[in-house]
């Protein structure tokens, strides 16, 4: 099975797992009896919290391959994946902005699990305006990898800060008195569905990405070479 | 059904950005495959310039 092969099995599964999470979303797991309807925000809120760490999480892990292997195809990983972070981070932060509202009262407040997740948000945000703004050379990358590895370090911060400062955000996954906040086998089935429907979509969308990357910086250097080859073909005329 | 407004705000700005990354995607391959295609034109053309350099020392060999 070819990439392109991999790709499109992987965009179908995708799509037929995000329905199957829809479905239970909706129609399968019952509402949390406090906050109502409202809560069903949960079950994708978390998903792409999961899915933007992971997505930090190898962008420093092609960070530290590049700077110790210099390969090129561990930059564009790199960049790819901070691209689909940044996407998947943003979208948790407008969904627990919005959850947060009926619940809370507002749309934001400077708690400590929010406030440590807007500076990861910035620091990706940083990573991808120098990819964007600086010429791909071997500098911006070494740049790019250290901002990478060391903006990653906010991530644990992120999940020990209900832990670690006191917070109005609620600790649902592995609670302060340890367990988990979720009463009914029928929402962690939900939330294991969403998990996983949102993982596949990530490593779709991360598949395309990279492989326009790469494809680009082929096509980069492909195109010196022509250069220089036209310039000794006119050369020799 | 309190609330529903919030719920239907989340899951349609979330899947609306996800579609609209797919089209950032979609359109930054079709201007990849463009390139592509440019840069094939452009080695056709070196390819033919050289042939029709080399051909007279051949001919006079």
């Amino acid at each position: 099975m070819n990439n392109s092969a991999i790709r499109n099995w992987l965009g179908y599964a995708t799509l037929a797992l995000m329905v199957a999470a829809l479905f239970m979303v909706f129609d399968y797991v019952p509402p949390e009896a406090e906050q109502g309807i409202a809560q069903l925000i949960f079950y994708f809120h978390v998903p792409l919290a999961w899915v933007a760490f992971a997505s930090f999480g190898l962008v420093a892990i092609a960070g530290i391959f590049y700077l110790w292997l210099g390969d090129q195809l561990w930059d564009d990983l790199g960049y790819a994946a901070a691209e689909t972070g940044m996407v998947f981070c943003t979208l948790m932060i407008v969904a627990g902005s919005i959850w947060a509202k009926p619940i809370w009262g507002t749309w934001w407040t400077w708690d400590s699990r929010l406030t440590t997740t807007f500076i990861l948000w910035l620091m990706y945000g940083g990573y991808l305006m120098l990819r964007a703004s600086a010429d791909d050379t071997p500098q911006t990358a070494r740049f790019g990898a250290v901002l990478g590895i060391v903006a990653v370090l906010d991530v644990p911060i992120v999940i020990a800060s209900v832990r670690l400062w006191r917070t109005i955000h609620p600790a649902v996954l592995v609670t302060k008195q340890g367990g988990h906040g979720l009463e009914d086998p029928r929402m962690v089935a939900t939330l294991l569905v969403c998990v996983a429907a949102f993982t596949l979509l990530w490593v779709w969308l991360l598949m395309l990405r990279f492989n326009q990357l790469l494809t680009r910086s082929r096509m980069g250097a492909l195109a010196v070479r022509i250069a220089f080859a036209s310039a000794a073909v006119a050369g020799g005329k | 059904m309190e609330h529903l407004g919030y719920l239907f705000a989340a899951y349609s700005i979330i899947f609306g950005a996800i579609f609209l990354y797919v089209v950032f995607i979609w359109r930054r391959q079709a201007a990849l495959d463009a390139e592509l295609r440019a840069l094939e034109a452009q080695m056709a053309a070196l390819k033919e310039a050289s042939t029709a350099a080399s051909v007279p020392e051949h001919s006079e060999t």
